[in-house]
């Protein structure tokens, strides 16, 4: 398995380096939760009116830019600036003489609120990373050869680094074409992706930790990696798959509000599966053999 | 063999060398009742800690779906109530002992809990406000944010919506009043009511006949009869006397001052002071102690114009109520004992509580805390209640995929471990009514999430034991229940490392305030716990037991 390993490199280098560019080119939609503003999700009851309508009916109402989504049948999803709540009332009136509608949802979030709220995502997330190396280091406290504990803690570090950014690049792209905003519930999803990679890598780690204490005091790290990957994989591969049942039933046959919620995670069960496979184990192995290069 | 007897050795140790001092037991009796409790033969033991699993899952399943249960109470308690005594037993039955004993004799309907449910799967009203405190001395903010609170939720609570939510949080030096509203239509309203600054007004008595006039115009509307005391309804409408009105304000209650104010647009019983005497001439109040009699008393303290006023009003009201109206609801009616000069005056006849509640009312009255409305999220119910049915069905087919993948995959152990899941599932869903753990999108997320926990747990320990099983087949066949152990206590560092992440990462998002996210941490922290204990616990002893019987000879059966 090693021996490929520089084609796992690679793909896996190839893929951050599109996500990378697929971020720069296409960036994320940040929604409401992020930025501030207003979203109107209403239901005519006799057949939507045209985005023109709407507009010249909203005309003289002071919303900074509005963008007019269609949804379902007969529903408008309305964008605007963060509003008071007098201009909610004044928009609800005006779209009134358009027919009669449903207000199904509503929610206007002011800036404060918003920069908050990414400042505190960003906290999470890296204290999530933080713990994690720290964890990782405390509990292979007990190896320290051929690599220090905290290493491991690094490599998986890395991959999760790799699966976040993977993730967060095909969403960028999805999110593009399909114009779906990223709110708090990616931030969720990313979290959850964080523990479920960490977890599928520290498995792997665990069988490396237990082949290595087994050994002697002379053995060859590149065929205990082998082995141990090998003894792993079916588990993986079982416990990804099983994960994956329940997400696609989710997102095939689910409601409409978590279905993208739930493909981020389909995407990050994926990509974490390989990454704890084909990139974790071989970084571990590459480390080590720079260690000796240098000695 | 790892023997988990420490504890209960230890116990009757003591017991047997110390202890004995205190009160003689001897051996054999501890031993006998140790062995009842947590018997060393493990077979035993297993079969006990089975057994308790399932009843309380039994249960735990009841709790969660009542409707068999009480369809089969229906069904049978007719059955029962139709059993007559005879005639024979009955005379026997000085006592109506079996009488009694026949009514009591019926299947209770289940306690019934219901989830409670997030806006988001039940429609609602979210509100954040941000409170300006720029007038609030900063040692009193978290005061101030209390008396706020308890004049928002007395706002709220005229709405009659189940559960309403009001929470104080403070964010980067910025004090918020979250508002939640579950289920509430009227939204506009709603933020129209809440959004208002506390307004605290003091108010004297009304001329007795204006009182009678507004009360007299209240009833005229009502259509009730009253006893009188020849025993004779009385239609009120007609019949009702002006002394009976004067009644109402000389027994002075909130909730008919309430209502006649709503219905006539006027208070009945008080009026307002000329010139108004407001919160703004209110400096401060706080809670003092009696020094004489050491009884709790609010001490109120009003600035040299206010006190002014003060005065006055006191002075013509001697024996009267002075009433204290918060947003326009009455909160205190004390009586005027004196004139009162110098702009200090003191209420009494409260215990701690009351006047520590009346305390943080007039504070909040006395230095309005102007409140925005920073962000606001209303949710229709319709959309919750279609999508929370289309996913639950969705995770009913995914369920049903991992059942019959883990049957497949790993046989004997398969069928074991799905049921430990089944367990996992009931017990869990249990505990979200019992807490109660609101239930929200991404809440479900989180237990499917630790649902795929539970069932890796269990993969890896069946993958562990078919390793183990092919590594002895060279060797001597071991025996199975030694392979099993050492299956699981090899998993057990991957489970123990997994899950602690899993659990640091909840913990993380539980520090998170959106209430969005921390559902989502909490049911994934409580799923990882209870899915330890599923996979670890119920799995293990289930295998054992099983295993211990003849099937533990066949070991095709066991994994694939």
């Amino acid at each position: 398995m090693l021996k490929h390993r520089k084609i796992y490199y690679t793909l896996s280098l190839v893929l951050v380096i599109a996500s990378v560019i697929s971020l720069a080119s296409f960036g994320l939609n940040f929604g409401i939760d992020f930025t501030g503003g207003s979203i109107m999700d209403i239901e005519f009851r006799d057949g939507r009116p045209s985005h023109e309508e709407v507009r010249s009916a909203l005309g003289e109402t002071d919303l900074g830019e509005i963008i007019i989504q269609d949804i379902g049948d007969a529903g408008l999803i309305l964008r605007f600036k963060n509003v008071e709540e007098t201009a909610h009332a004044d928009v609800s009136e005006k779209l009134k003489s358009l027919g009669e509608f449903d207000e199904r949802g509503f929610q206007s979030i002011g800036p404060v609120i918003g920069e908050e709220t990414k400042r505190k995502s960003i906290w999470a997330i890296s204290l999530v990373f933080i713990m994690i190396l720290v964890y990782v280091a405390w509990a292979f406290r007990g190896v320290s050869f051929p690599l220090k504990s905290w290493k491991y803690g690094v490599v998986a570090l890395i991959t999760l680094f790799h699966d976040v950014l993977i993730t967060v690049g095909i969403f960028s792209v999805v999110g593009y074409f399909l114009n779906i905003e990223v709110g708090v519930p990616f931030v969720a999803a990313l979290l959850t992706i964080l523990g479920y990679s960490v977890n599928d890598t520290i498995v792997i780690f665990d069988r490396i930790r237990e082949n290595v204490l087994r050994q002697g005091s002379i053995f060859n790290f590149a065929d205990v990696i082998d082995k141990s990957v090998k003894q792993t994989y079916v588990r993986s591969l079982n416990t990804s798959l099983t994960t994956l049942f329940v997400l696609m039933a989710i997102f095939f046959f689910g409601g409409f509000t978590i279905k993208y919620f739930v493909l981020i995670l389909i995407i990050g069960v994926v990509s974490g599966t390989y990454s704890s496979l084909f990139l974790a184990s071989p970084l571990l192995f590459s480390w080590s053999v720079i260690k000796l290069k240098n000695r | 063999m790892k023997r988990f007897l420490g504890v209960t050795e230890s116990f009757s140790n003591f017991i047997n060398s110390g202890g004995r001092f205190l009160i003689f037991i001897p051996k054999k009796i501890i031993e006998g009742i140790r062995y009842f409790v947590w018997p060393r033969q493990s077979r035993r033991r297993y079969r006990t800690v089975i057994l308790a699993v399932f009843l309380f899952a039994f249960l735990a399943a009841n709790l969660d779906y009542p409707g068999y249960w009480n369809n089969f109470a229906g069904w049978v308690n007719p059955k029962l109530d139709a059993i007559d005594m005879p005639e024979s037993v009955r005379k026997l039955d000085k006592w109506y002992v079996l009488k009694y004993a026949d009514d009591i004799l019926n299947v209770p309907n289940f306690i019934s809990i219901p989830f409670s449910q997030g806006l988001d799967l039940q429609g609602g009203l979210h509100l954040i406000y941000e409170a300006d405190l720029s007038q609030v001395d900063p040692g009193d903010y978290g005061e101030s944010m209390n008396g706020l609170r308890d004049v928002i939720e007395r706002r709220v609570n005229l709405f009659g919506v189940r559960e309403p939510q009001v929470l104080v949080q403070e964010s980067g030096g910025n004090y918020r009043l979250v508002v939640e509203l579950a289920g509430i239509r009227d939204f506009d309203k709603a933020k129209e009511i809440i959004g208002q600054t506390p307004y605290l007004e003091f108010k004297e008595l009304r001329p007795v006949d204006k009182q009678v006039k507004i009360l007299r115009g209240f009833f005229e509307k009502q259509n009730i009869q009253v006893e009188t005391e020849s025993g004779d309804p009385v239609d009120v409408k007609t019949q009702i006397s002006d002394e009976q009105l004067k009644g109402y304000c000389a027994n002075i209650s909130p909730g008919i001052i309430l209502a006649v104010t709503r219905s006539e647009g006027e208070d009945p019983c008080f009026q307002s002071i000329s010139p108004q005497l407001t919160g703004q001439y209110l400096e401060d109040a706080s809670l003092e102690f009696d020094p004489n009699t050491n009884v709790p008393v609010v001490g109120l303290n009003l600035d040299d114009d206010g006190a002014e006023i003060f005065k006055e009003v006191t002075g013509r009201n001697v024996g009267k109520p002075l009433a204290i109206y918060l947003d326009g609801i009455l909160i205190n009616y004390p009586t005027v004992q004196q004139e009162i000069s110098g702009g200090n005056a003191q209420i009494s006849g409260f215990d701690v509580e009351g006047a520590k509640i009346l305390t943080r009312n007039l504070n909040a009255g006395a230095l309005p805390v102007p409140i925005n409305l920073i962000s606001e999220q209303f949710i229709g119910a319709s959309l919750g209640e279609e999508s929370v049915k289309k996913s639950l069905d969705a995770a009913i087919i995914g369920l049903i995929a991992v059942v019959l993948f883990m049957i497949v995959l790993y046989k004997m152990s398969g069928i074991l471990g799905v049921m430990a899941l089944a367990v996992y599932l009931v017990l869990l869903l249990a505990i979200f009514k019992i807490i109660p753990i609101t239930l929200t999108l991404p809440g479900i997320a989180g237990l499917i999430l630790s649902l795929g926990m539970a069932v890796d747990a269990n993969v890896l320990v069946f993958e562990r034991l078919r390793e183990e099983m092919a590594g002895d087949k060279d060797g001597e066949p071991k025996d199975f229940l030694f392979v099993l152990n050492r299956a699981y206590s090899r998993a057990w560092t991957s489970i123990r490392d997994g899950n602690m992440s899993t659990l640091i990462t909840c913990l993380i998002l539980f520090w998170f305030s959106t209430s969005f996210i921390k559902g989502f941490a909490l049911t994934l922290g409580i799923g990882v716990a209870v899915s330890m204990f599923s996979a670890m616990i119920v799995t293990k002893y289930l295998m054992r037991l099983v295993g211990e019987s003849r099937l533990g000879k066949k070991r095709g059966i066991w994994v694939r």
